[in-house]
């Protein structure tokens, strides 16, 4: 019984590592870019939620609807001004700035929201109830979570395989210089990539919030780096591979709270990370790569 | 092991009939994914023989330096540097085997002074440790002042001398892939292998090339492979070449005897691209 | 060919000894002397040990060019290793200083070969990621052993060796051995590996050991930094070592220009001071750091200073000829 809660539990959290993970897996996949941003748009996701749902009053479809937005215009404007000037930099460079937009999103928030946390609504949101499901409780927002992060990982892997768009989009990351002689508009795929992935980050704000229900400026980092972590352990670049790396995380997590431990997560997380890169550096569904000589 | 070498192939130049190959390949192979790159490539390279490698674009010649150089695993087959297996060396432990090489997209340390990037080549040629760095002892100054001198005789092969306190990027492009030969002769190498020296060379240069080939040939005494479009460059000083198409050696034979040889011309003009290469 | 002038070996030495005596003086006077409020003074003791460490930060990322993010884990490392040696009193004080620097160096050195021997057969992002997990992971262990490191509630009554002198004298010591290190051969194998890894290992380098000599030298530099810092401030906590510890000095180095130690320490020295003079800016001060991160990366990725090493030598020879040159032009005219 107590089993099957945790169960739940985990993979409530494995949803959204998996949603979060699927984010820096397909910027990483196309740009080879580690978007340490990635992570704080998530936390500017759940202070959109957040007004949207108490000081706007929007129904919470509509707050919902405006979060997505909202996390993917927000990628866009990062990409066109911090990311695009940089397109034929150093990867290193790439990098930093990555992370210099990363610490300014935080502080801005902290300048403008405080460092304190806010408590978010989540029965503003969600419905608060559970359902029996085979004698078990299922609480609806496990069970909207969960449904609603496969969904949109549904929808991805149909956007990638099936359409022209996708099509465009595996070339890019495949070779960008080919894919450009082919008459694929390499900048309008690396912004579309950093808007679905914002967008899918934006869905992962939503469903954070009504997990943790404390939004607060720092909330994106540790979300982020175990999200990447996830990312990696599945192979970066892989969809299905972040899905699998974000459930086992969400697991872990559950196991080592279970084990009272849970100071020690974010050690084991990465302890994993290091494992992973030492036994297996391309993850569970990853491909090696070759450099050219 | 004892080598095999049939004494009557035409490639190995008289004066190394006796001596012991610098360089042999058995049945090198590698294969990228379910694609065959380089199959069964057999070569033996005599120790002060210069060789061409020829073929169109796409044959795999690259690929064979890569796999002389270990930057990429062969598949199959065995390469012998003077007589010993390379099987479990890496690009480090080959170079320090004898095998040094230019690269055909130029790879330079291009931040780095002309002079630094030939100290470079000459860093397993100085002994000091880090120690003696830190403390600058006697050693440090020794081997540093017998470098820096020799670094420079080696750039004055090519009359670069001048050039040594210019930055590396910022040299013209002749210049550039002159530099690496340098480079790679400053480690102190038995066979030299050149990938594509007078790529974006004109003739002027690429007549001066050729002589200075020749030259490090003759002073150093040491086995050169080069891979080349130029026809006449490879015609002039090779004096054994060999061709390969699909990854396979179809041709091997001195210059005159594959300038006649069908396979090489169809290779060339027949079925297929790459003919313009072979136009000079 | 006219002879340009240059100053010999021996001599260069002995300017450059002059100059540091200089700066010796004058800091001691500062701090010493009470020129300044304390807040200020300490701030020089504080640019000194933020100095090794952007400095040593370098060595990894400017001159070998991997991006580690868990140098603050390093220096973290240094710092309970010094401070609990310390903190034991087994030598007289004076002993117990040199050895403590020298542990806490060695300590952060072993971790910085353990972690670098993986974290380097990896590239880019990957290394980043993997010191950045290692610092973690360094953060989590302080938290989880409070009976060695005081935990959360910190490390308290630690002995305040960390004077001006002594910090300088680090400081001076990491500055020449780094120099030392990058003007010889084993220097030009490090920076080959950042230019081109593949040339460099077609030259006969021992990358993996380049790599790993270089990312335990800057393990080493940072350990000795972490436990100046403790023996400032006198008392330890986790918090003073988490990942934004990291990026400070990175930040340092990025903007003094990656490859250039002189960039370091200048950059060092502003960053380090800016807060204490600008106390009014101090809630825009990580917005403003962010910005000129991102905007340096866009417009000058090079730095302050980009990869130029500052020599006073240099400058004299320089002076000098162009003083030699118009005297020759002047009797031309004549």
């Amino acid at each position: 019984m107590i089993f099957v809660n945790q169960l739940i539990i985990g993979l409530q959290m494995g949803s959204i590592y998996a949603l979060v993970a699927l984010g820096y897996s397909m910027v990483y996949g196309i740009v080879k870019l580690l978007n340490f941003a990635h992570g704080d748009i998530i936390m500017v996701g759940g202070y959109i939620a957040l007004f949207a749902l108490t000081s706007a009053h929007m129904p919470p479809v509509v707050a919902a609807v405006v979060t997505v937005l909202g996390c993917t215009a927000l990628a866009v404007v990062i990409e066109k001004l911090a990311y695009t000037p940089l397109r034929s930099a150093p990867r290193l460079s790439l990098l930093i700035t990555a992370i210099g937009v990363s610490i300014l999103l935080q502080n801005v928030a902290q300048l403008l929201f405080t460092a304190d946390g806010h408590s978010f609504p989540a029965h503003m949101l969600l419905p608060a109830g559970s359902l029996t499901i085979g004698g078990f409780q299922v609480a609806y927002t496990a069970l909207i979570t969960i449904l609603a992060s496969v969904a949109s990982m549904v929808a991805l892997t149909i956007l990638v395989q099936k359409t022209k768009l996708g099509k465009a989009m595996r070339a890019v990351s495949e070779d960008t210089g080919a894919a450009q002689l082919m008459g694929i508009h390499v900048n309008h795929i690396i912004t579309f990539t950093f808007a679905v992935g914002a967008a899918l980050a934006g869905v992962g704000a939503l469903l954070y919030s009504v997990q943790f229900p404390l939004i607060m400026p720092t909330i994106g980092v540790m979300l982020g780096l175990r999200a990447f972590v996830a990312a990696v352990l599945g192979g970066i670049g892989s969809i299905p591979g972040a899905m699998i790396g974000g459930y086992v995380i969400g697991l872990l997590e559950v196991l080592v709270v279970a084990a009272n431990l849970s100071s020690w997560m974010d050690g084991v997380v990465f302890l994993i990370l290091i494992l992973v890169f030492m036994v297996r550096p391309t993850g569970i569904m990853g491909r090696p790569m070759l450099e050219k000589v | 092991m004892e080598l095999k070498r049939d004494p009557r192939a035409p490639m190995i130049p008289e004066r190394d009939r006796d001596k012991r190959p610098a360089l042999e390949c058995v049945g090198l192979g590698i294969d990228f994914g379910g694609l065959t790159a380089v199959d069964d490539f057999n070569i033996t390279i005599a120790p002060t023989e210069i060789c061409g490698l020829i073929g169109p674009n796409g044959a795999g010649k690259t690929t064979i330096f890569n796999l002389l150089t270990k930057v990429y695993r062969p598949t199959r087959g065995s390469i012998y540097l003077d007589g010993k297996d390379t099987k479990s060396m890496n690009t480090t432990q080959a170079n320090r085997a004898g095998l040094a090489r230019t690269f055909q997209n130029i790879r330079l340390f291009k931040e780095l002074s002309v002079l630094d990037n030939v100290l470079v080549g000459l860093h397993n040629e100085m002994d000091y440790r880090v120690a003696g760095a830190l403390f600058r002892l006697p050693g440090y100054w020794r081997a540093e002042r017998i470098a820096k001198g020799r670094a420079k005789e080696l750039l004055s092969i090519f009359g670069m001398e001048g050039m040594a306190y210019h930055k590396a990027g910022s040299l013209p492009y002749g210049s550039q892939r002159r530099l690496e030969i340098v480079r790679a002769l400053a480690t102190n190498p038995a066979v030299l292998l050149l990938d594509e020296p007078a790529a974006g060379m004109n003739p002027a240069e690429t007549d001066d090339l050729m002589h200075n080939i020749k030259k490090i040939q003759e002073t150093f005494q040491i086995a050169i492979v080069l891979i080349e479009h130029d026809m006449q460059l490879v015609m002039g000083i090779c004096e054994g070449v060999a061709v390969l198409n699909y990854g396979r050696l179809i041709a091997k034979g001195t210059p005159a005897e594959i300038q006649s040889n069908p396979k090489v011309i169809e290779a060339y003009l027949g079925t297929g691209g790459g003919g313009d290469d072979a136009a000079s | 060919m006219k002879q340009r002038f240059t100053i010999p070996m021996p001599a260069r030495y002995g300017i450059n000894i002059g100059l540091l005596v200089l700066f010796l003086i004058v800091g001691n006077l500062i701090v010493g002397g009470n020129l300044l409020p304390r807040a200020h003074s300490n701030n020089v003791i504080q640019v000194g040990f933020f100095i090794i460490l952007a400095v040593s930060l370098n060595l990894s990322t400017g001159y070998l060019g991997q991006l580690p993010l868990g140098h603050a884990g390093f220096m973290a490392v240094g710092a309970y290793a010094g401070a609990i040696f310390w903190r034991s009193g087994l030598l007289p004080s004076e002993a117990s200083l040199v050895v403590g620097l020298l542990l806490a160096g060695v300590v952060a050195a072993i971790f910085g070969v353990l972690i670098g021997i993986p974290a380097l057969r990896l590239k880019g992002d990957y290394l980043a990621i993997i010191t950045l997990g290692f610092g973690e992971i360094i953060r989590v262990l302080i938290n989880n052993l409070p009976a060695i490191t005081g935990g959360a509630q910190g490390l308290l009554g630690i002995p305040r060796y960390s004077t001006f002198l002594v910090v300088y004298i680090c400081v001076i010591l990491t500055c020449g051995a780094i120099h030392m290190l990058m003007k010889s051969r084993h220097g030009r194998a490090i920076l080959s590996i950042r230019e081109n890894e593949i040339a460099a290992e077609s030259c006969g380098i021992k990358t993996t050991y380049y790599k790993v000599l270089a990312f335990a030298a800057s393990a080493f530099f940072a350990g000795v930094a972490g436990a100046l810092f403790a023996g400032n401030l006198g008392i330890l906590v986790p918090g003073d070592f988490d990942f934004m510890a990291s990026i400070n000095i990175l930040m340092i180095v990025v903007l003094g220009g990656m490859g250039s130690m002189a960039g370091s320490v200048i950059a060092a020295a502003i960053l380090t001071s800016l807060p204490v003079v600008m106390q009014p800016l101090a809630q825009y001060r990580m917005i403003i750091y962010a910005l000129l991160l991102i905007l340096v990366m866009i417009f000058k990725p090079s730095g302050l200073l980009g990869t130029y090493d500052f020599s006073l030598s240099r400058v004299i020879e320089r002076l000098v000829r162009r003083i030699t040159a118009g005297r020759i032009k002047e009797k031309g005219a004549k």
